[in-house]
């Protein structure tokens, strides 16, 4: 096992995970309670990632955050360095393509919320913080970790998007799924076995963790 | 007073009507689908107007020509809605609590004392809304639409789950409260005898117009002439 290469997709996943949260709730309870007709486009924008082959995603992001376009140069004067080949490149890329697996969620989550709860709440004064604290995130909690177990796990397995925007830099983009690729490439398929192993039983045992906190609640459909 | 001209459209439903409430108690009195529920909404703002205006004393809340609306929770008006709309996983302290987070704790904690005594559920409060029969869900959320001390009350068939003489000792006690507190309250009812045990003006309501208003007494007797000549 390398345990650099699973230390960094675990922290890889995390920082991910934290910044898809902080990004995706706000812009969930947006689409669900915002009336502008704009909404629909900013929806199609953040479920993009789903239908895009992970390479593309990877080759406009390199291209983006690389060195010939101005807003690459400015990033990577503002952080020091280029942002391709680079952990937080990953974290970016990671962020761009998980997006949906934690918006989707919230917002079927916000949506099943009561309208009049809303209503009740909007009338004794709750502003979009308030309305989103005390009432969406409340009443959608399972919704919310849904969204950051499928995060989690997505990042975990992302391949295209990381070999893009990463390449293969030991202790900075070599994620497991490099790794598990570079042991096919190999025809070392014992150690191939143990990576796509641990891979698999982080999936596992995250899902299961997701039912399991559903039946506990007193039904699957709780 | 409540000055307001609605037009507006809802799942093919058209209301428009004109008014002003000058008395401290209004009644609208009309059948189911007469568009009670739809013209309390309007004036609490929840729902868009396409034409018209909703001014509370003089301040304009919703002004469709100045392109006006103030958001729901500035409007300092409270609306009880048929389905009590209690957040299930706050307790009663904290429902009624909800609308109170410009006071200090100890006259937070006073007021919801007050308004839940007001209501005869003082022994909820450490219940979790959740847990509650429907006649206690209402009695909490007009609780909770009271604590805040809103200048506009707007009650949408408020007492359907409480039983007759509940619902009357209730009504009693809440009279007595909104005007030492000076709130304008509007009751939506489809109950002729709600309207006549208030007493106040009446607005009928039909088919999203308004059809009569006037003193209770005085508007149900036509109602009642009208129906009675459609069936001789």
């Amino acid at each position: 096992m390398d345990w650099q290469a699973f230390a960094l997709t675990i922290k890889l996943a995390t920082v991910t995970t934290a910044i898809l949260l902080a990004v995706s709730v706000p812009l969930a309870a947006l689409l669900v309670l915002g009336r502008s007709r704009w909404l629909a486009i900013v929806e199609a924008l953040a479920a993009l990632p789903l239908v895009l082959p992970p390479t593309v995603l990877g080759f406009f992001l390199l291209v983006l955050l690389g060195p010939r376009t101005a807003f690459g140069r400015a990033i990577a004067t503002l952080i020091g360095h280029p942002l391709a080949f680079s952990f937080s490149g990953l974290v970016v890329g990671s962020v761009v393509y998980s997006l949906p697996f934690a918006v989707q969620p919230l917002v079927a989550g916000f949506a099943a919320v009561e309208p009049a709860l809303v209503d009740a709440a909007r009338l004794l004064g709750a502003g979009p913080a308030k309305l989103v604290l005390t009432l969406l995130l409340p009443l959608a909690r399972r919704s919310l970790i849904a969204a950051a177990v499928l995060s989690f796990l997505h990042t975990t397995g992302e391949f295209g998007v990381v070999l893009m925007l990463g390449g293969d830099i030991p202790g900075a983009t070599r994620t497991l799924s490099i790794v598990l690729y570079n042991q096919v490439e190999n025809f070392d398929y014992a150690a191939a076995t143990n990576t796509a192993a641990t891979l698999l039983g982080l999936s596992v045992f995250a899902l299961a963790a997701i039912y399991l906190s559903g039946q506990v609640r007193g039904g699957r459909r709780a | 007073m409540l000055d307001f001209a609605l037009n507006a459209c809802r799942r093919q439903f058209h209301l428009q009507v004109e008014s002003t409430f000058a008395t401290q108690w209004t009644v609208i009195f009309g059948p189911s689908g007469a568009g009670k529920s739809t013209l309390l909404r309007l004036l609490a703002g929840l729902d868009d107007l396409l034409a018209g205006h909703v001014s509370l004393d003089g301040h304009r809340l919703t002004d469709c020509a100045r392109r006006t609306w103030i958001k729901p929770g500035r409007r300092q008006t409270a609306l009880v809605a048929q389905q009590p709309a209690l957040f299930p996983h706050l307790t009663v302290a904290a429902n009624v609590a909800y609308g109170l987070g410009n006071l200090d704790r100890a006259a937070r904690d006073h007021r919801v004392e007050e308004v839940l005594n007001l209501v005869s559920a003082q022994e909820l409060i450490a219940r979790r809304a959740q847990h509650l029969s429907g006649g206690e869900a209402q009695r909490v959320a007009l609780a909770r639409a009271l604590a805040p001390l809103p200048r506009l009350l707007l009650l949408d068939e408020p007492f359907s789950a409480l039983d007759a003489k509940a619902s009357d000792a209730l009504l009693t006690r809440l009279q007595a409260w909104l005007t030492k507190h000076r709130i304008q309250t509007v009751m939506a009812t489809h109950d002729a005898t709600d309207a006549l045990a208030i007493g106040a003006e009446v607005a009928l309501l039909h088919e999203g117009r308004l059809a009569a208003q006037g003193p209770a007494a005085e508007v149900l007797a036509s109602e009642r002439n009208r129906l009675l000549a459609r069936l001789s």
